[in-house]
């Protein structure tokens, strides 16, 4: 009875099967890559993402700026404190009135609570931070707050996804809720959740951001890309977790 | 002559944006499914058309389409397989496609070759210019016209 009750409820909320899919058909992008990257992804010693995750930890615990705080002076320890939070980011920050995603919220702790130099976009401390805090979500659900700042942000986010842009006329709705499992050129087209960021990217032969992945997709189809840390960037984040949520969090993945 | 009023329409909405050098003499004209005529004045160049077809930095054609290039590896399954395309269409027809395919579905996904309007936020580098030159898509044509099955 109790068994079949919470298999019920499981099934419900999608976590049933495979980590990483939805009982709606969502799935992570780690499912449709070569066994041999899954087993990258998977074995820590082997995935290269995981020395972001170490270079991060010691940064956590090292003390910074004029404040001469360490994160861990705030937040402890954060195999306890962090769990849970890249889950649930970008966040609302009512004080600024915007949504915040975790490197920005990262890059504000270090200038204004540190007192420190500006950790600038894609700069490995703040991609190492990100990663070790990220990697304390792993194998946790998406769970994106309900907030009204964020649930506007969030349609203004779903409007950018589904906006045709750039000299080749396609959104990433286009790409990615139209076409997702067919071939672009080689390339089989993900689903494009967010679920693994930062991640290692083999053809970026480094660890990188979400933000990094969306403007390279804008690129792809001649089209501007948003600046590192444009509000417009934020929004695709939140509209994008949103569409993920209760997939689990893969923290530091690996993609082709 | 039956889509000669759809034809003027199409033609009035399609003339500025048209990526069509103002000394190429009589301005495109849509009938039916098609848009006869060479712009360039000249005829275009099937081998030069093929290489445009297969760069994947110029045509782009492969990223959706498959096609008859046993040479070239990661093709698209995203669109129609180019096979046989000169035999369902006339040259004009598939002038028409490339220069702007939205003019007969105007929810393809198939870029628009020969526009440069009604875009969104094109990145500097291709901004105001088609993702082909006229000359450039009359050789594609050429090229596809020689595609028979
Ligand atoms: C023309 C097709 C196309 C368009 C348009 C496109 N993408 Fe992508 N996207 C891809 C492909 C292909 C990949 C995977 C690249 C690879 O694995 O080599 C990808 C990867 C991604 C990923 C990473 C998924 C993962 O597992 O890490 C995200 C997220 C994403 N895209 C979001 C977007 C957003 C947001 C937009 C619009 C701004 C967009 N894409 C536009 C084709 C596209
Ligand atoms: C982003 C995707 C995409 C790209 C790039 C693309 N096409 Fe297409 N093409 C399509 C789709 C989808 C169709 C199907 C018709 C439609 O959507 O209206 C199509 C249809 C066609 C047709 C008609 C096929 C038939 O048998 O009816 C031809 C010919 C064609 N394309 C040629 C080309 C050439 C040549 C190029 C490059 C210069 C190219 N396409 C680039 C997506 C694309």
């Amino acid at each position: 009875m109790r068994a079949s009750l919470v298999v019920a409820v499981l099934a419900l909320a999608g976590l049933l099967g495979p980590p990483g899919r939805a009982a709606d058909g969502r799935r992570s992008d780690a499912e449709a890559m070569s066994p041999a990257l899954r087993a990258m992804q998977q074995d820590d010693a082997a995935n290269p993402g995981m020395l972001s995750v170490l270079d991060g930890e010691a940064l956590w615990s090292a003390k910074a700026g004029g404040a001469g705080r360490s994160c861990a002076d705030c937040h402890g320890d954060a195999t306890v404190s962090m769990k849970g939070v890249a889950a649930r980011h970008p966040a609302w920050d009512a004080g600024r009135g915007s949504a915040v995603d975790l490197a920005g919220r990262i890059a504000l702790c270090r200038t204004e609570r540190q007192d420190a130099a500006p950790l600038p976009p894609e700069s490995p401390d703040r991609l190492a931070l990100t990663t070790y805090v990220a990697h304390q979500s792993r194998g946790m659900p998406i769970a994106p707050p309900d907030d009204s700042g964020l649930r506007e942000t969030r349609a203004r986010g779903r409007t950018l996804f589904t906006t045709r842009i750039g000299q080749l006329n396609l959104s990433c709705a286009t790409c990615h809720d139209d076409l997702a499992g067919r071939r672009l050129g080689g390339t089989p087209i993900p689903q494009g959740h967010p679920v693994g960021y930062p991640l290692y990217r083999l053809e970026w032969q480094a660890t990188g951001s979400l933000q990094r992945r969306l403007r390279n997709c804008m690129t792809g189809v001649r089209a501007e890309p948003y600046p590192f840390d444009a509000p417009e960037l934020v929004a695709l984040e939140a509209y994008l977790m949103e569409r993920a949520a209760g997939l689990a969090m893969e923290t530091p993945a690996v993609r082709p | 002559m039956r889509t000669a009023s759809l034809a003027v329409g199409l033609a009035a909405a399609l003339l500025g944006p048209l990526a069509i050098p103002s000394r190429a003499a009589p301005p495109p004209r849509i009938e039916g499914q098609a848009l006869p005529g060479s712009p360039t004045g000249r005829p275009g160049d099937p081998a030069r058309g093929r290489a445009i077809v297969v760069d994947r930095t110029r045509g782009l054609c492969l990223l959706c389409h498959s096609g008859p290039f046993p040479d070239q590896p990661f093709q698209g399954d995203l669109s129609p397989s180019l096979a046989g395309a000169g035999s369902r269409h006339s040259p004009g027809e598939l002038r028409l496609r490339i220069v702007d395919g939205r003019v007969l579905n105007p929810d393809t996904i198939m870029p628009s070759y020969g526009r440069r309007d009604g875009l969104v936020r094109v990145g500097e580098a291709w901004r105001n210019r088609p993702i082909l030159a006229p000359d450039e898509i009359e050789d594609v044509v050429a090229f596809l016209a020689t595609l028979r099955d």
